[in-house]
C-alpha cells in the first residue's frame, strides 16, 4: 500500500485542431484505493480525459501523480506509471492473446525471460482467459477481446490504471468479472479510472463519480450524490427514476413505452423509495 | 514501481495448466523458427532452380561445377552461369526480398493489409521517372548512360515518398490518408506515363512499356551489389524495429501507451520501405503482387509476431520472385516474358485465394 498516491487534475484542457474538446476540468484530490468512474453523454469528453492522462492527447494544465508533473513526463516514464486500456481494439491482428500480454509487458523494452512469460500467464488466468493464450486475437468474440485488452492494460501492475469503457462488448457475468478486477487493482494500492455508460454499474462499483457534461465536470462525488433525478434529466436528457439498495447505492431506471403509457399523461419524476 | 504493486491472483493457479500453457507457447516458437528455416531452404531451393532454368544448353551438374570452378566450364558457358543466369537470379531474389520486406512495413505501420510499394504509388513514380529518362534520352555528364534509367527511377520513387511524407505531415500524419495519398499519386503518375506513352518515339515507346512490365532481362552485378547494399543497410534497423512493429498491431494508442515513439516509428519504417522499394524497382521496373503476397503467406505461416514475420515475409517474397522467374523463362519455349506479367498473373489468383480462404475461416 502507498498512502501517498494521488492523483489531482487541475485544469486539464485539451484542444483538438483550434476546437476545446476538453476545457479546464479539474478534480479534488483521488487516492490510491479508489475507484473513480468517469459517466456522462457520448462526446462529452470522458475519452479524451483518459486520453489526456494517458499522455495520448495534446493536453494542457497540472496533473499531479505522487507528486510528479504527470503531463511532463516522458513517454517511457508514463508508461511505466499508467495501463490504459482504449476503447477501439483492432479486430485483425494475428497474435497470439499471450503474444499480445507480453508485448504489453514489454512495451519499448527488452524481450523474452521466463519470469515475464509466466507474469503474462498468470494475469491471463486471473482473467479467466488462460485458456485463450494461444487463440490469436482476430478470433475471439468482442467480448474475449476485451479481456485480453485489460490483460495487456493490467500486466504491468502499473499504479495509475485507465480503463476506456472496458465492459462495453461483454455480457453481465463478465461485467461483474472485469468491475471485481478493477476493484481489486484499486485494493491493491492502485488508483483506478474507469469510462461507463451504464450508471447503475457505475454506482454498484465506483467510490466516487465524475459526471462530465459539455467538456466540464458537471459534478462529483459519491454515487448517491451524483446520480440524481436532475443531474439525469439535466445531463441526459432523459426522464428517469432513482432507486437505491439497502447500501445506499443508486439505480437507474428509464421508463419504455409500457410504462410510459400506463402512467397517464405525464412522466412522474420519482424515487422509488 | 512495477515490482511494488503485486498483480494478487483471485484463486490460486493450477501450476499444471499454466506450465502445460508455457511449453504450448514455447512450442510454437519453435515451430515457427523452422518455419522460418524451412522457408529460407525452399527460396534457396528456388533461387538454383532459377540458375538451372534457361535456353542454353547447361545441365544442373555443368551448373553446379561451374559455380565452384568457372573454367570446368566453355567460354560461352561461363558468360551465360556468370553473367546471365547468376545475376537474374540474385537479383530475383533481392527483389522479392526487398518488396515483400517494404511490403509488410508498410503494412503494418499504415494498419492496412493492402499497403504494399505499388498501392502506395512508388512503382509507378519509378516508372514515370525511368519514363522520362528513356523518353528525352538524357545525358548527364559523368554518369554511365545505362545507369540513367534506374538512377532517375530511383529519383522519382524517393521523391514520390518524400511528398507523401510532405502531404501527411502537412494534414497529420494519420494512417489512412497516407494511404489515400499514395493512390492518388500512383494514379497521377500513371497519367503523366501514359501522356509520355503518347508523345514518345516509337523506339523509346517499345524500351518504355518492356519497362512497365518489368523485367530481370537487364540483371547485372553492379545492380545486384546495389540491391544487396541496400538491403544490408535497413535489414538491421527493420529487425531493430520488429518488437515495436509488433506492438503497434495491437493499435497505435496501445502502442503510444506503451511509451513507442509511434509518429518516429512509422516514418523510419516508410524510410526503409522507400529505400529498399525504390531500388528494387530502379533495377527491374514494376513488379506487383510480390510486396501484397509475401506479407500476406508469411502472416498466415507465422502470425503476426514481428520478429518472424519480418524474415517470413523476405523469405517468401524472395521464393515467389524466383519461382516467377522461372516460369517467366519456362512458360513460353524460348521467349522470356517480362517477370512483372507473370507475378500479376499468377500473384492475382494467389492473393484472391488467400482473401476468401481468410473470409471462410474467420466465419
Amino acid at each position: 500500500m502507498k498512502p501517498h498516491l494521488t492523483l489531482h487534475i487541475r485544469r486539464l484542457s485539451v484542444n483538438y485542431r483550434g476546437r476545446h474538446v476538453l476545457s479546464d476540468l479539474s478534480l479534488p484530490e483521488l487516492y490510491a484505493g479508489e475507484l473513480v468512474v468517469l459517466a456522462g453523454p457520448n462526446g462529452a469528453g470522458k475519452s479524451t480525459c483518459l486520453k489526456a492522462l494517458a499522455g495520448l492527447a495534446n493536453a494542457s494544465g497540472d496533473v499531479q501523480f505522487a507528486g510528479q508533473d504527470c503531463l511532463a513526463w516522458t513517454a517511457r516514464e508514463r508508461a511505466q506509471q499508467i495501463g490504459f486500456m482504449p476503447q477501439i481494439l483492432p479486430e485483425d491482428t494475428l497474435l497470439t492473446v499471450l503474444e499480445a500480454t507480453l508485448a504489453a509487458l514489454r512495451g519499448d523494452g527488452p524481450i523474452s525471460r521466463d519470469e515475464d512469460e509466466l507474469r503474462a500467464l498468470r494475469v491471463l488466468d486471473r482473467l479467466d482467459i488462460g485458456e485463450l493464450a494461444m487463440v490469436p486475437l482476430a478470433h475471439l468474440s468482442g467480448g474475449q477481446r476485451q479481456l485480453a485488452a485489460l490483460a495487456q492494460t493490467i500486466v504491468r501492475g502499473s499504479p495509475l490504471i485507465l480503463l476506456d469503457e472496458p465492459v462495453s462488448a461483454l455480457d453481465l457475468g463478465h461485467q461483474w468479472q472485469v468491475m471485481n478486477v478493477a476493484r481489486r487493482l484499486a485494493e491493491e494500492g492502485r488508483i483506478v479510472i474507469v469510462v461507463l455508460h451504464d450508471l447503475t454499474l457505475a454506482a454498484q462499483w465506483a467510490d466516487r463519480i465524475a459526471v462530465v457534461h459539455q467538456s466540464r465536470i458537471h459534478s462529483f462525488g459519491t454515487p448517491a450524490e451524483v446520480i440524481t433525478v436532475a443531474a439525469l434529466n439535466e445531463v441526459w436528457g432523459v426522464a428517469a427514476r432513482v432507486g437505491y439498495c439497502e447500501l445506499g447505492r443508486p439505480s437507474v431506471y428509464v421508463d419504455g413505452p409500457a410504462r410510459i403509457r400506463s402512467s397517464s399523461s405525464d412522466l412522474k419524476l420519482e424515487n422509488c423509495q | 514501481m512495477q515490482s511494488d504493486l503485486q498483480l494478487n491472483t483471485d484463486r490460486p493457479v493450477d501450476d499444471s495448466s499454466l506450465s502445460a500453457r508455457w511449453l504450448e507457447h514455447r512450442r510454437f516458437d519453435r515451430k515457427r523458427r523452422m518455419l522460418v528455416a524451412a522457408l529460407a531452404l525452399i527460396a534457396v531451393c528456388a533461387g538454383l532452380l532459377d540458375v538451372f532454368t534457361g535456353p542454353a544448353a547447361l545441365n544442373p551438374l555443368q551448373i553446379l561445377q561451374g559455380l565452384f570452378d568457372p573454367d570446368a566450364l566453355t567460354r560461352p558457358m561461363q558468360v551465360v552461369l556468370w553473367q546471365v543466369r547468376l545475376p537474374v537470379a540474385l537479383l530475383a531474389l533481392f527483389v522479392g526480398a526487398a518488396l515483400a520486406l517494404a511490403g509488410a512495413e508498410m503494412q503494418t505501420i499504415l494498419h492496412n493489409p493492402l499497403a504494399e510499394p505499388f498501392t502506395l504509388g512508388v512503382s509507378s513514380s519509378a516508372a514515370l521517372g525511368a519514363a522520362l529518362a528513356i523518353v528525352w534520352d538524357w545525358d548527364v555528364v559523368g554518369v554511365d548512360p545505362t545507369w540513367l534509367v534506374p538512377a532517375n527511377a530511383f529519383i522519382f520513387a524517393l521523391g514520390s515518398l518524400l511528398l507523401l511524407h510532405l502531404l501527411t505531415h502537412w494534414r497529420g500524419a494519420n494512417a489512412q490518408t497516407l494511404v489515400l495519398f499514395g493512390i492518388a499519386i500512383g494514379f497521377a503518375a500513371g497519367a503523366f506515363l501514359s501522356l509520355l506513352q503518347f508523345v514518345a518515339s516509337e523506339d523509346a515507346l517499345q524500351q518504355l512499356v518492356f519497362w512497365n512490365m518489368g523485367s530481370l532481362a537487364r540483371a547485372d552485378w553492379p545492380s545486384v551489389a546495389t540491391l544487396a547494399g541496400v538491403m544490408a543497410v535497413t535489414l538491421p534497423f527493420s529487425w531493430r524495429a520488429a518488437s515495436q512493429l509488433t506492438s503497434l498491431r495491437l493499435g497505435e494508442e496501445r502502442a503510444r501507451s506503451f511509451g513507442i515513439d509511434v509518429i518516429s516509428l512509422r516514418r523510419w519504417a516508410l524510410v526503409r520501405a522507400s529505400l529498399l522499394a525504390a531500388t528494387a524497382v530502379a533495377f527491374v521496373g514494376t513488379v506487383g503482387f510480390i510486396g501484397l503476397v509475401g506479407p500476406h503467406v508469411a502472416r498466415m505461416l507465422v502470425g503476426d509476431s514481428h520478429r518472424y514475420l519480418l524474415p517470413a515475409s523476405v523469405l517468401v517474397g524472395s521464393a515467389l520472385m524466383a519461382l516467377a522467374s522461372v516460369v517467366s523463362k519456362v512458360l513460353i519455349n524460348g521467349v522470356l516474358l517480362p517477370i512483372g506479367i507473370v507475378t500479376a498473373l499468377v500473384g492475382l489468383p494467389v492473393f484472391m485465394g488467400l482473401i476468401l480462404r481468410r473470409r471462410g475461416g474467420r466465419a
